[in-house]
């Protein structure tokens, strides 16, 4: 999939390593600013109120 | 040489020279699944590392953004009383300013006070601020119980906080030994707080935060303070609550208790 992928993307070779170098920040950046946030709520390990808030 | 099943295929090299094997559907089906369970670990541990790492240095910016906002509208006025002592463990005890000002219910919103607690390091100080969603103990200290009292009142202010994660507001609760002092500041003035005791309890319990804690329905008439945070450290299975009891307070324009003093100084300027 990956290499599907990396064979699709346009260019030379420095420049398909340059564009999954972006895709994978763009990828980690996404997850840690929206995913994992919203995904947060949902985690009971966090929670320090008493009852439900 | 021993072969693996992906090997299986023949090589087709090209006239480039690099080798691409020409796979069976099934291969490419597993390869693509295989790629995808890589990838899921790989998200998981991400996760992982931004709830435990990540998470603490974003809370720690909003804090002090909090903070900021807190000292732009409380301005604070030096101490009256010079330097601070060094022998900070001893209160001072011969001022009384008489009842305590309280803050009205309606001025319980936002980031309407800050927290500071020498036992957890001369630095600490957390943002106190209204509600216990996720949206306000994720982000901006210590989240203020809904309905409980205000800070000075008679009755049980309460506040929630995480033990860790999202700036590991109270990740030293454990450590509070009885007599230790607990400073909280809003606008109206400074309310020093005693430390008394510790109590685990299960998440259900939370008669912790009636007025009169363990007891509701019963009239208050001490000023208390009531942490909750959870526990075990890295678990939720039980929340650790910690009772103090309110010793005096000191109005705005009478400058912060001294033994706090460059602490706050600190904190307006850092903020």
């Amino acid at each position: 999939m990956y290499g599907l992928i990396f064979r699709a993307l346009p260019g030379p070779l420095w420049m398909r390593i340059l564009l999954s170098v972006i895709l994978v920040v763009a990828a980690v950046a996404a997850l840690m600013v929206f995913v994992f946030p919203w995904f947060s709520q949902f985690n009971p390990l966090t929670d320090s109120t008493i009852g439900s808030p | 040489m021993a072969r693996s099943t992906l090997d299986a295929a023949p090589v087709a090299r090209t006239d480039r020279g690099s080798v691409r094997r020409r796979r069976s559907p099934v291969q490419l089906v597993v390869q693509i699944v295989g790629e995808l369970l890589i990838t899921a670990g790989l998200v998981l541990l991400l996760f992982v590392a931004w709830e435990v790492w990540w998470t603490n240095i974003d809370a720690d910016i909003k804090q002090d953004q909090a903070l900021e906002e807190f000292f732009s509208e409380v301005p604070v006025p030096p101490a009256s009383s010079g330097p601070a002592p060094s022998t900070g463990s001893v209160p001072p005890t011969g001022e009384d300013f008489g009842e305590p000002a309280v803050l009205e219910p309606d001025a319980l919103t936002g980031t309407f006070g800050v927290a500071y607690i020498p036992r957890f390091g001369e630095d600490y100080s957390r943002p106190i601020t209204a509600g216990v969603g996720t949206d306000v103990l994720d982000n901006l200290g210590l989240g203020h119980y809904p309905g409980t009292a205000a800070p000075g009142q008679v009755g049980n202010i309460a506040l929630a906080g995480h033990r860790q994660t999202h700036g590991q507001v109270l990740d030293q609760i454990h450590t509070l030994v009885p007599g230790d002092r607990i400073y909280l500041q809003t606008r109206a003035g400074y309310y020093t707080y005693v430390f008394r005791n510790t109590e685990i309890v299960l998440p259900d319990q939370v008669d912790v935060i009636a007025p009169v804690p363990t007891e509701p329905g019963a009239e208050p008439v001490d000023r208390i303070l009531t942490l909750t945070s959870c526990n075990p450290r890295f678990g939720a299975q039980e929340r650790i609550i910690a009772y103090s009891v309110m010793e005096s307070w000191r109005p705005t324009e009478a400058g912060p208790p001294p033994e706090i003093a460059e602490q706050v100084t600190r904190t307006a300027g850092r903020g």
